[in-house]
Order: structure tokens, then sequence, then C-alpha cells
């Protein structure tokens, strides 16, 4: 049992409706201090609503619960003075230096010396040369990478990232997770958002969420292994008429090409052994019992829903 | 509970440079600042200075006498009236009015020279253009002094008040007596109502639109911050027009500033803040940035109209006076006028102030509710 004081992240059936429409359905969640947590899901499946409610831009509906031990409902102030929240748009001002962004948000907070700490994080994120350019001309990996260190300048206690990688190339993706790794490492919980699933790999606990429900959590080998899902990699050569002749048939779930190879996954081990018996003599394939991929797992998550969903 | 949290003061001012610095940045705004004023009284002061010239005038001449032609001469030498038709009876006088083709028509009545000469004070009939009332205005109360000149000047007769004739004019006409020193006072109240609205009103919309409202609501800042460090750079934009228009209004049209000037700046100050409190309201409530300029000229206009500044308060009905005094530039134009033409000092002015400042309050007020802090 974790001690409370360690649960950074501690809300439940958080619900939150838009004109009526429930965008966010009963979602309950803890993360654990010193993590980096995982939000996954499609574009539109509530992540950006969810996280706006852990740090008080939005009130729930329905559902209660703490951030940093801090009642979301009713302490949203002390939650902002404790938490650092990338938005995922950028949204610090185009029209100030990177500079003055950074000395904006250090007075903001409070911090003594507003400009030796602009100094300090300008230092920290390589920015120099670039502290009076303005940050609207920045590229975009500069911009993300401004926009965090805006963020933990203050020397918040939990990060919340709202898909701080969309459209950054490999390279400073590469370098912006290595950055939030070292800020785990001094003690940093990070909550951070994205539908990127290699990113996932690169979290300790993942959450998986879609049509605003949370379909799955927990570390990327507990969401594989709680999916129950059986996967045959095909190899070979000419596989989509292959793919087009497995779709749909009655006990495969589903059929999706991964680069040279075919993943068939179901979630009745049985009935694919079935259905796929016919196939696995024919010359020039190679089939394999395997692993399914966090994205094979996702995808099954998110169909079963849909049809929750639309039943 | 204390108002004022730990931190006010840094978080105010945080915001209040990063709104000198956005200011700074944008070049139009800035240019604006000093342009708008400046364009402004220039268009204003001297259109309103300049005495209409060769308005067209028809004559008609019921007698053909030496005073007659006299008075047409001096019409005609002034270069006020420039007289266009000669016309020949009255049906003709009704129509070139009515048809726009001139602004005047005089009529001499027939044994006008007579009557003068008993010393009947004969009526000399003239029909003003009404709807050019400052045009027509000005050009008519000069008709008389012409008149009057003329005839002493080619007759000897004696200069006598009242008049040897009288002016009857038409009841078309709206006396209006603007005159530049009336107008540039009241201009200080009228381009710092229009520039100083703007430019809060776009403060709040302006971070919704740009998406920065996101980051700003999840750092630790509290609405009276907020309003406090968007407002105060303005009053120092405010306090600088102000100055540039009084100083050019001295320059140019040689307005006085009888009364202290350093009630006027205060006051002026005061006025300022309840503009820029008022934009500030329209800002939280504007959805985005159009409506909030449309917010704006929707006050502006009877702030314009009802104020005083362009039709005398006291002759508007007891409804538009009420509105009136609800509008802020209604107070301050009785203030700035009285400091600069009639040098009035603070005690007479107490009422003005005080409206003043209850109307910002209820600003600042409505617009701390209006405020929302999350994103709902």
């Amino acid at each position: 049992m974790v001690p409370a004081s360690d649960i950074v992240i501690d809300v439940h059936g958080l619900t939150k409706r838009f004109d009526g429409r429930a965008v966010v359905k009963n979602v309950s969640m803890q993360v654990k201090r010193g993590t980096i947590y995982g939000f996954l899901g499609p574009n539109g499946s509530g992540k950006t609503t969810t996280i706006r409610m852990l740090c008080g831009l939005l009130t729930p509906d329905e559902g209660s619960g703490k951030t940093l031990g801090y009642d979301i409902l009713t302490e949203t102030d002390k939650i902002k003075r404790q938490v650092g929240y990338m938005t995922q748009k950028f949204s610090l001002y185009q029209d100030l230096s990177v500079r003055e962004n950074l000395e904006f948000v250090a007075r903001l907070y409070g911090l003594e010396k507003p400009e030796a700490a602009a100094q300090a994080m300008i230092d920290r994120l390589g920015l120099h040369g670039r502290e009076k350019q303005l940050a609207g001309e920045l590229s975009g990996g500069w911009k993300q990478r401004l926009a965090l260190g805006a963020c933990t300048l203050p020397g918040p206690q939990l990060l919340l990232l709202d898909e701080p990688t969309a459209g950054v190339d490999p390279k400073a993706r590469r370098e912006f997770w290595n950055e939030i790794h070292a800020l785990a490492a001094e003690g940093l919980t990070a909550l951070v958002s994205t539908h990127y699933m290699d990113e996932a790999e690169r979290c300790h606990e993942i959450a998986y969420i879609a049509y605003g429900e949370l379909l799955t959590h927990g570390t990327v080998q507990e969401v594989v292994d709680h999916a129950n899902l059986t996967t045959y990699t095909v190899g070979g050569k000419n596989l989509a008429p292959l793919q087009h002749e497995l779709t749909g048939k009655p006990g495969i779930d589903m059929v999706a090409p991964f680069g040279a190879s075919l993943h068939v996954s179901s979630r009745d081990a049985k009935a694919l052994e079935a259905a796929i018996a016919p196939y696995r003599k024919q010359p020039g394939l190679k089939w394999e019992k395997s692993e399914p991929s966090l994205e094979d797992v996702f995808i099954d998550l998110m169909t079963r829903a849909k049809d929750n969903f639309q039943s | 509970m204390k108002f004022f949290s730990a931190g006010f003061l840094t978080r105010t001012y945080a915001i209040l440079m990063k709104e000198f610095i956005q200011l700074r940045r944008d070049r139009v705004t800035f240019a604006m600042i000093v342009m708008l004023p400046i364009m402004q009284l220039l268009l204003f002061g001297y259109a309103i200075n300049t005495t209409p010239r060769n308005l067209p005038t028809a004559v008609l001449l019921q007698e053909s006498s030496d005073v007659g032609r006299s008075i047409i001469a001096a019409l005609k030498n002034t270069r006020y009236f420039t007289i266009t038709h000669q016309l020949s009876d009255e049906a003709e006088f009704d129509r070139v009015i009515r048809s726009g083709k001139v602004l005047f028509a005089i009529e001499i009545p027939a044994n006008f020279e007579r009557s003068l000469r008993r010393g009947d004070t004969p009526a000399l009939l003239v029909a003003a253009d009404a709807t050019d009332p400052v045009a027509a205005g000005s050009a008519l109360s000069a008709l008389g002094r012409i008149v009057q000149t003329a005839l002493v000047h080619d007759y000897a007769l004696p200069q006598q008040e009242p008049a040897l004739f009288e002016i009857r004019s038409h009841a078309r006409y709206n006396p209006s007596a603007n005159s530049s020193l009336n107008i540039v006072p009241g201009l200080v109240g009228v381009i710092l109502t229009m520039t100083m609205l703007v430019f809060t009103a776009l403060s709040v919309t302006r971070e919704i639109e740009r998406g920065t409202m996101e980051t700003l609501l999840a750092m630790p800042v509290k609405p009276i911050e907020v309003m406090l460090g968007k407002i105060l750079p303005y009053v120092l934009v405010g306090f600088i027009q102000a100055s540039l228009i009084i100083a050019f209004g001295s320059l140019l049209f040689g307005v006085p500033v009888i009364g202290s000037l350093t009630l006027l700046a205060v006051l002026s100050t005061l006025f300022i803040a309840t503009n820029l409190s008022i934009g500030y309201t329209f800002s939280t409530v504007a959805q985005n940035q159009l409506q909030a300029v449309q917010m704006t000229f929707m006050f502006f206009l009877p702030n314009l109209l009802l104020s005083g500044f362009m039709f005398p308060f006291a002759g508007m009905p007891n409804w538009a006076q009420t509105v009136g005094e609800f509008l802020p530039l209604t107070h301050y134009l009785r203030i700035v006028r009285a400091i600069m033409l009639k040098g009035a000092t603070f005690a007479e002015l107490q009422y003005d102030t005080l409206a003043m400042f209850l109307l910002m309050l209820l600003a600042m007020f409505v617009a701390l509710r209006r405020f929302r802090t999350t994103l709902d």
C-alpha cells in the first residue's frame, strides 16, 4: 500500500459535460509520486479536459478528488501554485521574448529573483543567444522547450503536459523525453498526454482513454497482459491478399500490417487458432505466436469501447 | 478575510510589466496613442473653428431701394454669403431653399426702407437651411451685424440699441453657439473615452483568442491582479494623450487653462481610470475582440451624443439627461470645461468627481464578478 502522501493525483468519478454531452465519463486515476504517467488516447478522447480538471482550470460536473493533496473543487489556488501545466497549443506570449516570458512567469509565482531565475532556466534549456528572440519566432521544437521551461521554472511538484511532443521532430522529441526523465529523477511527477504509441514505452505507467472513458491503466506489461489478446505475427511476401481475406473472419478481431509482417489478433485464443488453421500451411508464410503490441491492445480496446458507445 | 493576499503587488506588477512590453512591441497601437489625439484635435478643432464661407444665398427684393442694394452689397463684401440667385416671387423663395440650391434665402420686404427711416423696426425675413445648423448658425449671427454696419455706414443712421430692424428667421433654425473654446476641452474627454475604452476592451478577449488565457489562468493569479495589471499601464498612456491634447489645444487654438493644472491632472486620471474600467468590463463580457469593439462603440455613441459634447446638456429632454448622468463623459465635460475655462475649484466639482468615482467602482465590481478563473 502506497502512503497517501505519495499519491500525487487521486481522483474519482470525474465527469465533465459540455452542452449536455459528456466529454469525460466517470474517470478515476491515481498517480504515484515520482512517476512518469502516460495518458494515451486518440484525438478528442477527453485527455485535455481531464488534465484541465486536474489543475483546476475546469470544474468537474461530477466526481471529486485531490491533486497534491488539495481538493480539485475548492483548493484550485493552492494546486496552481504547485503544478506546472503545459498546454497543447503554445500559449506563452508570442510577442514577448524568451527572457521576458520567463521573467513574467517567475514574477507571477513570486520567485525571489525573477531575473536570475529566468537566466538559470535559459542556461538549462540551452537557449543562449535566443533569449532576446520573440517566442513567436521560435521553431516548434524550441517553443516546446521554452514552454516546458516556463512550467518547470516555479519549481512545481507535478507537471501536467498536454501533448507536449505533437508536431515536433524525432530528435527534439527524444531530447524532450530525456528532459522529462531528468526532471522525474529529481523527484517531479509528470503526467504526459500523447497519442504516439511509442511514447507510452517511455512512461512508468500508462492509462488509456477513449470516448471519455478510461479503458485501462497500469504498466505497459500490465496493460498488455490484461488485454487477454492472442496475437500471431505472419511474415512473408505479398501479405495484402491475406490481410484482405482474414479481415472480418469469425474468430479474428483484428488484422493490422506492421512493416513487413501482419498482426492477427483475437480475444478468443481457440477461435483464432481455428480460424487461421487453414492458412498456417500456406507456403511462403511464417506464422509465429507473439506478444500483442500496445497498439494492438489500444485499437482493440477502442473498438470495443466504440461498440459500447454506439449500442 | 484579507482582501489583498500575499504577493498581490508582485503579481500585479508582473502583469503590468507584460502589458507594457506588449504595448511597446505593438507599433500600430503605439503610433495610435500619439497620432489619434493629434489628428482628431486638428480635424475637429479646425473644422469647427473655420467659419463657413461662401454659403450660397438667394435674395428676394420686394422693393427697389438704396437700402436694399446697400444690404446686398454688404452681404457680397463679407465672405460669408455668395448671392447665387436673385428671386422674383415668394414661391421661388421656398423652392430654392427646399431644393438645397441655397442655404439661405433673404427677403427684403416692400416698404423696408420707409419703415426703417420711420424707426418702425421692419423685419428682414431669413430662411436658413437648418440641415447644417452649425454652418447656418454662425452665418446667421453674422448677418445681423453685417446689415447693421452697412446701414450705419452708408446712411449715417445712428448706431443704436435695439437694432433698427429685426431679423425674423424661420423656425427650422437651431441656434448652436459652439466655439473652439468649448470644443477643445470637450475633445479631451471624447478622445480619451474612445481610446481608453478600446485599449482595455481588447485586453482580456485578446488573451482568450491568442490562447494565452489558458496559461495565465493555470498560474496563481487573482482576478483583481489581472484587472489592475491591465488597467494601470494605460492610465499612463491616457495621461500622455490628455497632456498632448491640452498642450496642442492651447498652442493651436489658444484655449486657456484658467484653473489648477494639478486638479485637472488628478481628475483627468480618474476619468481615464473610469473609462479603462468600463472597457475592461466589456472585455470580460465579450466573447471575442470584434464583439468587444462593437460594445465599445455601443457605449461610445451615447457618450458622444448625450454628454453635452454635441448638444447642450440642458437642452436635452429629461430622459436623455438621466441617461447622460450615467456616462462618465458627461461629468468629465463639466469638470474639464469648468477648470479650463472658468477656473473652477474642487469644491465646485465634488458631485461630478463622486459620480465618476462611483461609475468606476461599479465597472470594476462587474468586471471582477464576470472574470472567469476557469475555462468552463
